[in-house]
């Protein structure tokens, strides 16, 4: 196991962690850090897919890089305009949860 | 297992470690404490990458503008801590088995694909010279895909626009509502009046020497809405109203300016974001420059958030 | 062939995609009763160019492509207009011309108004939505493709929240998660993708994908993101509360087209980045959940009391037959053409026909000042336009001719038969009289007597009616489309799928 493969090991945990996080707690902050949690692991697998193409001079791929700050800006927008809607919501309801508000819950899905 | 190795998985290890506590602090605000350290120790893993750019750019932005954002809203969310049903432990198990399997199957799929992994590398150092730039990195976002990145600015100006929409009716037009000090201390007068000035020449020569070395439009920006908003929390400045007209063209003179430049690519090279052999630099130059200005208003704005008052005439 | 440099014309691509743009960029600048002016001058320039490329895909039989900055895939981006991206952009830009025309009536400025919130947000995610559902249909490389979504969601998710109700804000906030869930796992696919086939270009991708592990993991992670975007059963939760609580002309964009585009990155996944990949399996269980939302959508619809979600949960019932396009083209025979066509002529159709209907309950709503169905009695005197145009549009989710659902349902029908696959056909007739039971539910009431005598909340606009009427016409139009496979949608596809057999 060398240094990339470690990052990448990393990175996977980090999805994984950022998924369970965004599924499974209730209250939007959380999945807020959840979801960023999550979007630094998939950025971070991309770095060490640009690591693994280091060639003619360059020890990163350049594309990639360019990609993932591209990808960090949109997720602070994403952040940002999140983070208003619940301060919006707690203003006007005192609520900082959505009732059965768990996204990817195929299997518990209750209708309605 | 050479030292330095030990000390890298020391590293992973610490930063799992604290992802898994942002994850389940109790309180919000160390939640989001550990949230910055976190983006912070990735700043330092993308320098282990050897991808330098995105390290400042994971820094500014995803430790610093997000962190700051956050807390401001945990010191509004006060006593919603502790409300709403956790999922019972069926649901917890699926997602958790889901989670893992999906790590597993990533951290697999990552390493294992072809032995020679394909890289753009090449491609790119070939086309660097005819770029007109040196940072290969600022070459792909400004040149080669410099499509992506004008996309990326409006959809940065739509985020803004959908956070102002929040406003009650009567702020429209207002006057963001950051949370300011109400008496700033003096070491937070001392350290906004320091700053700025020294930070204001670090974003600009961050954007500057972005052409040829690691460094940017966006990380510049960043560094400068960063000064702004401490100038503004120790109430050095007042928070501008949205429906001035000059925030408004700040706002988009970056945009417009890089639109103009596609636009001309048409005229004079032969497509549009084209640049022509000649003036390549300096168009590029002065389309991030401008990009710069408009990337700093616009993260000042998102995170100085929705207006929520009239200012007084 | 597909041509990989620009073609003549091609800039027009580039032309439908900035256009908006700078309209955005210029309504910030100006703010203002500009806003509105700007919009209004765009909108026909921006049909008139949608037509134009729409009618050279047709002349020609051939894509139009631009490559952007003269740089060339796998460096560069390229932009494609094929037959589905033609005629795509089109409808997008007959239903959003059709909605700032109705939309005035709410988000007006009238000379000398201070700027109004509502009225200075909307026309720019108008706008907004416009350039990101073009930029969707035109891109051919997976990271554009990500960055048209996201700029499709920032765009849409205001639109919700524009009313500011608490009920319009929270629906706004699940709307937003779902969306970057979603976004991230599209972004996580796209990462694999790269990390084995070293090019985001959908074209290059299309040579060098194979069947293998992480082509379908890659594929099935950004499946599901797209599939929570497009709120296909069972991730179709956030979608009633959001649709129902925009604005009307908000809810006819976001029903008729928002929605489609991540179905259209969904199609483009599948038949034109990785067109190995689909196999029975996957078309079975794809056309499995469309058939869920079929029968749960349309079920849920006729429970509704309030016309606005009975048509949200119709859209989620109408989504479902468009997923039948994979179980019944999962093969090479040239017969698949006519399930490609019905499921194409059913988008088309159903973004005319919803738009139409949400535009109706708008006007409904207005009038009335409460959109209870049971309460409906009588309108039909009261707003005679309306209610035609909410039937007609009906006639087209039902299936009934002459409207373009009906051609849709039909040719998806012969699809089944054809493929042996009869038991969507079941689905299908199933969906199409559980549609017939909700459209007759409101019509009826409509048509009937006035329980008590109406009070009025303000005055009917018969041009806004009027333009309502003209989007279910244009659903009803398309049943004139012959019922065979189109050759316009066969522009661009791969050999995969074959020529039409002659």
């Amino acid at each position: 196991m060398n240094s990339i493969a470690l990052f990448a090991y990393c990175g996977a945990a980090m999805v994984g962690l950022g998924l369970f996080g965004l599924i499974t707690k209730p209250q939007v902050l959380r999945k807020i850090l959840a979801f960023n949690v999550l979007g630094t692991g998939v950025f971070l697998l991309f770095g060490v897919i640009a690591r693994r193409g280091a060639a003619a001079g360059l020890h990163s791929d350049p594309v990639p890089q360019a990609l993932v700050i591209t990808g960090i800006v949109v997720a602070f927008s994403a952040t940002t305009m999140a983070v208003v809607l619940l301060l919006r919501l707690y203003a006007q309801t005192g609520e900082a949860t959505l009732d059965s508000d768990d996204p990817p819950n195929a299997g518990t899905d209750g209708g309605r | 297992m050479t030292p330095p190795f030990i000390l890298e998985i020391a590293f992973v290890i610490l930063i799992l470690a604290i992802a898994v506590g942002t994850l389940v602090a109790r309180a919000a605000f160390t939640a989001v404490l550990l949230f910055m350290i976190y983006g912070l120790l990735i700043a330092i893993a993308w320098v282990r990458l050897s991808a330098v750019d995105v390290a400042l750019t994971e820094a500014a932005i995803g430790g610093g503008l997000t962190g700051m954002l956050l807390l401001g809203a945990v010191a509004r969310l006060r006593e919603s801590e502790g409300s709403g049903e956790e999922p019972g432990l069926p649901t917890l198990l699926a997602a958790g088995t889901l989670c893992v399997l999906v790590s597993a199957a990533l951290g697999t799929l990552v390493l294992s694909r072809p032995e020679v992994a394909p890289s753009l590398a090449p491609m790119v150092m070939d086309n660097l010279a005819q770029s007109a730039l040196g940072n290969p990195v600022a070459a792909v976002l400004f040149v080669f895909r410099a499509f992506d990145t004008l996309l990326e600015k409006v959809v940065l100006l739509l985020a803004l626009i959908g956070v102002w929409s929040l406003a009650p009716d009567r702020a429209w037009g207002g006057v963001p509502g950051l949370r300011l000090y109400a008496e700033p201390s003096s070491i937070l007068v001392f350290l906004a009046q320091l700053l700025p000035p020294i930070g204001i020449m670090i974003g600009i020569y961050m954007f500057w020497t972005g052409a040829s070395y690691p460094g940017g439009a966006f990380q510049g920006g960043t560094v400068l809405a960063a000064m702004w908003l401490l100038v503004m929390i120790a109430r050095l400045q007042p928070v501008p109203a949205i429906s001035l007209r000059r925030i408004r063209l700040l706002l988009v003179v970056g945009p417009v300016i890089f639109v103009a430049i596609g636009l001309l690519g048409f005229v004079v090279a032969d497509a549009f974001l084209a640049y022509p052999a000649d003036y390549a630099k300096p168009l590029i130059i002065t389309a991030e420059a401008t990009l710069t200005l408009s990337i700093g208003v616009t993260l000042g704005l998102l995170v100085a958030g929705p207006p929520d008052r009239i200012p007084q005439p | 062939m597909i041509p990989d440099q620009t073609t003549a014309n091609g800039y027009l691509l580039v032309l439908a995609i900035m256009l908006p743009v700078i309209g955005i960029l210029l309504s910030l600048a100006a703010g203002g009763r500009y806003v509105e002016r700007i919009a209004m001058v765009l909108l026909p320039v921006g049909l008139v160019i949608a037509a134009a490329i729409f009618g050279l895909v047709w002349r020609d039989q051939q894509s139009l492509v631009y490559i952007v900055g003269g740089w060339h895939p796998p460096l560069g981006v390229a932009l494609r207009a094929d037959g589905i991206s033609a005629a795509m952009m089109l409808t997008t830009a007959i239903v959003i011309c059709a909605t700032g025309l109705f939309a005035r009536g709410e988000f007006g400025q009238p000379r000398g108004s201070p700027e109004i919130r509502a009225s200075q947000v909307f026309w720019i995610l108008l706008l907004g939505i416009w350039s990101g559902l073009n930029t969707v249909v035109l891109g051919d490389d997976l990271f554009n493709l990500y960055v048209a979504l996201e700029l499709l969601t920032f765009a849409a998710v205001p639109l919700v929240s524009l009313k500011g109700y608490k009920e319009t804000i929270k629906a706004a906030l699940r709307y937003m998660l779902f969306a970057l869930f979603g976004s991230v796992l599209y972004l996580l696919g796209t990462v694999l993708i790269y990390g084995a086939y070293g090019t985001l270009d959908i074209a290059m991708l299309s040579g060098r994908v194979h069947p293998e592990p992480v082509a379908w993991i890659a594929a099935s992670l950004m499946t599901m993101g797209l599939l929570a975007k497009t709120a296909l059963f069972p991730l179709h939760l956030w979608l009633p509360p959001a649709h129902a609580g925009a604005p009307a002309p908000g809810s006819a964009v976001l029903s008729a087209l928002v929605v489609k585009g991540s179905f259209f990155l969904i199609v483009r996944l599948w038949f034109d980045a990785m067109p190995g990949l689909m196999n029975f399996a996957s078309g079975q269980i794809l056309g499995t959940l469309g058939a869920g939302a079929v029968i749960f959508g349309s079920v849920l619809a006729l429970r509704q009391q309030r016309l606005k979600l009975l048509i949200a949960y119709s859209t989620i019932a109408q989504i479902g037959y468009l997923f039948f396009i994979f179980p019944l083209t999962a093969g090479n025979e040239p017969w698949d053409s006519v399930a490609w066509t019905g499921g194409w002529l059913q988008l088309f159709s159903h973004a005319f026909a919803k738009a139409s209907m949400f535009m109706a309950a708008g006007l409904i709503a207005e009038t009335l000042g409460h959109d209870r169905i049971a309460e409906f009695g009588g309108i039909n005197r009261v707003i005679p336009i309306t209610v035609i145009a909410f039937g007609l549009a009906g006639l087209s989710l039902m299936g009934v001719p002459p409207s373009g659902g009906f051609v849709a349902k039909w040719l998806l029908l012969l699809a089944t038969v054809m493929e042996g696959q009869w038991w969507w056909a079941v689905v299908m007739l199933v969906g199409g009289l559980l549609a017939g039971g909700y459209v007759f539910m409101v019509l009826g009431k409509a048509l009937g007597n006035a329980s008590a005598p109406l009070k009025l909340a303000t005055p009917v606009s018969r041009a806004r009616e009027i333009v309502a009427l003209t989007l279910a016409l244009c659903a009803v139009l398309l049943g004139l489309v012959p019922l065979q496979p189109s050759e316009l949608l066969q522009v661009g596809r791969p050999e995969v799928l074959g020529v039409i057999a002659r």
